[in-house]
């Protein structure tokens, strides 16, 4: 292998230290170089376009979900007490201790359920994999509801409850779908099983609760963020930061695995061990969520497709579907809290818009299959 | 059957191959001559890919050895030997949308990493496995929009950017035309007699076999029959045991290897004009 031979650098009078090429690949692929070839990243332009623009899209939502509100607050207000410089005590106190820590959860989960929502998408070879589908959201739901009212535990132990009951559901489900490996459409049907008979198990709980503890539950049922404080955001921080660079590692073998297991070990992946690393992150990062706003519907599903179709680019890329997910869920907070009439619990907002993107998704599919 | 073993950079010893309870092949051992063009035939469901697959750690066998490299192949990290040896399986699914430059691409994935993702080579090699296979003017079409012949191409392409010195390739002409399948066929002549790689391939017509083969193997339920030069192990007693096909074998007019012409078992459909 000669990696090293580049006449162009040679000839090139200045030392660069970064050269970004145009690829042959396609018209929007390229790679970029560091110094000596140490390092070298490909990407396509149009997926770096999507993430810029999702970017700014996520800043002006975070902004403006901390300046809107019942004591409306100017957005420079809210930079200059960002920055450690409010305006005033009260400013101070509603920027920093009420409206930023929910701010940050939602992009967080929303984060979160965007890149769990791509990488089951992506390993079940199906746009419908994702984790309210194949069941790992309600295995979660049915954690935190066994702790609600079962245990009458603490907010921590929800979460723990929700984690636990998504591992498990997950490990189940692989385990039941397993044959020689796990095959994309097993685990869709497998998965849809066990989660339809979570739902009952939930549904049996809450039969048998006390009325005032079951609404309760029903409330966490729905996906809310109301109430969501620092300690939800340094949970959720602390299980990103853990899990979103190891699932970006895993990210390049994923997009191999797309091709089938005998192709992708002929390619140097070991299928099998990929396909594990990527269920446990993507379910940790499901049932996290889960765990700190409750089973928020449709983001994780929507969320990939969206980038995907803004992208054009084949393939899941899990970057642009986290940062669709953190935006949509923003978004979706926004609408819930002040766009409609009564504050509502913001798995409302994303239920109905998620339903809504579904049967236009389903109609458009229609019409093109249809001659 | 030759009696001592010639140099192998990859065989199988003792195999028996299975799929859940179900076993296709059994004490099966298997040597691929070094710089060779071997060339697997057999009918249907016989086990060649079966075969392939183990040969290329795809299946693990119930039983027996399969040493890449002197070295038990199971003992190699999976990277390592994808740049050691490169399968194409005889069926692959192609990415929703992706296009054939985007997929040939990704027979680099051995040879990249994490922050070493696209090299000179890499844009080398995939030029030349596109120009080799003859789908240069299609690495900006999608996979999904191409015809059978030429979807085939793009995933031999694959295969050869991987640039393995050993090559398994599962029934690279099926789906080419005749024209097609001779350019494949040669192609692998050049890589085995120019660039000194180790070529195996499954085929189905058994006069390209004896063609361009330096070595052929026959297989019939899960067993070899017959393995050697195709000039030593075609006759028409072979045809007829791995076949049950009654035939004539006589002189390539071309290249004087043995030529499979099939009985016929009633006068021809159109009379030939006196
Ligand atoms: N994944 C599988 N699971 C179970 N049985 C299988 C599997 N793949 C192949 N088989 C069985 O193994 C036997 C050998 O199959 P194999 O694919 O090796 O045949 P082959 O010689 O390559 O045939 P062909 O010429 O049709 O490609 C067949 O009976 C087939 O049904
Ligand atoms: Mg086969």
């Amino acid at each position: 292998m000669s990696t090293d031979v580049t006449p162009r650098s040679d000839s090139t009078p200045r030392r660069q230290h970064l050269r970004v090429e145009s690829l042959d690949l396609s018209p929007t692929s390229y790679a970029a170089r560091g110094r000596h070839d140490r390092w070298s990243l490909r990407f396509d332009r149009r997926v770096v376009a999507v993430c810029t623009a999702l970017t700014v899209a996520i800043v002006v939502v975070f902004l403006t979900s901390l300046a809107v509100g019942d004591y409306s607050i100017g957005v420079l207000d809210v930079v200059r007490t960002l920055f450690g410089n409010p305006p005033d005590p009260l400013a101070e106190f509603i920027v920093n201790g009420r409206r930023l820590p929910r701010a940050l959860v939602a992009l967080l989960v929303g984060a979160a359920l965007g890149a769990s929502g791509a990488v089951f998408q992506s390993l079940s070879r199906n746009p419908l994999g994702s984790p309210d589908v194949i069941g790992f959201t309600q295995g979660a739901s049915a954690g935190a509801v066994f702790v609600i009212l079962v245990v009458g535990g603490s907010l921590a132990q929800v979460a723990l409850g929700a984690i636990v009951g998504g591992l498990l559901t997950a490990t189940a489900v692989y385990l039941l779908a397993y044959k020689r490996g796990v095959q994309g459409f097993r685990l869709i049907l497998v998965g849809i099983a066990v989660g339809a008979m979570l739902i009952s198990a939930v549904r049996y709980m809450l039969m048998r609760a006390e009325l005032i503890e079951a609404t309760g539950a029903q409330v966490w049922l729905t996906g809310s963020l109301n109430t969501r404080g620092w300690n939800h955001v340094v949970a959720v921080g602390i299980g990103m930061a853990i899990i979103m660079p190891v699932l970006l590692g895993l990210a390049r073998p994923m997009r191999i695995i797309e091709m089938g297991d005998d192709a992708a070990t002929g390619l140097g992946v070991n299928a099998e061990r990929t396909r594990i690393g990527l269920l446990l992150a993507a379910t940790g990062l499901a049932a996290m969520a889960v765990a700190a706003a409750g089973p928020i519907a449709f983001i994780a599903l929507s969320a990939p497709h969206l980038a995907r179709r803004l992208a054009r680019a084949p393939g899941t890329t899990v970057g642009s579907a986290a940062l669709m997910g953190a935006l949509l869920l923003g978004v979706s907070d926004l609408v819930a809290q002040w766009v409609l009439p009564h504050q509502l619990p913001v798995g409302v907002v994303t239920v109905s818009v998620g339903g809504l993107y579904l049967l236009w998704l389903l109609a458009r599919e229609g019409r093109r299959h249809h001659v | 059957m030759s009696e001592h073993r010639p140099e192998s950079r990859l065989h199988g010893d003792d195999l028996t191959l299975a799929y859940d309870e179900r076993v296709i092949s059994q004490d099966l051992s298997v040597s691929i001559p070094d710089g060779s063009f071997t060339v697997i035939v057999g009918p249907n469901a016989c086990g060649k890919s079966t075969l392939l697959r183990a040969l290329s750690r795809m299946l693990k066998p119930t039983a027996g050895t399969v040493h890449l490299d002197g070295e038990l192949i199971t003992r190699y990290a999976t990277k390592e030997a994808a740049r050691r040896l490169g399968l194409l399986p005889q069926t692959s699914i192609a990415p929703d949308g992706i296009t054939v430059a985007d997929l040939v691409s990704r027979g680099r994935y051995p040879h990249q990493k994490m922050f070493r993702q696209w090299s000179a080579a890499d844009s080398q090699a995939v030029a030349e496995a596109m120009t080799d296979t003859g789908i240069a003017d299609l690495k900006h079409r999608r996979v999904d929009e191409l015809s059978g012949g030429q979807r085939q191409r793009v995933w031999l392409a694959m295969v050869l950017a991987q640039q393995t010195p050993i090559l398994l390739l599962d029934e690279p002409t099926t789906f080419l035309d005749i024209a097609h399948q001779v350019e494949v066929l040669e192609l692998c002549h050049d890589l085995y007699s120019r660039l000194g790689r180790t070529l195996v391939a499954v085929l189905h017509d058994l006069n390209h076999a004896c063609r361009y083969a330096t070595h052929l193997i026959a297989m019939r339920d899960g067993r070899i029959v017959a393995e050697g030069r195709p000039g030593d192990v075609v006759t028409e007693q072979l045809v007829q045991d791995v076949f049950g096909l009654a035939c004539r074998v006589v002189d390539d007019p071309e290249t004087g290897t043995p030529l499979v012409v099939p009985a016929a078992r009633r006068r021809a459909a159109v009379p030939a004009q006196a």
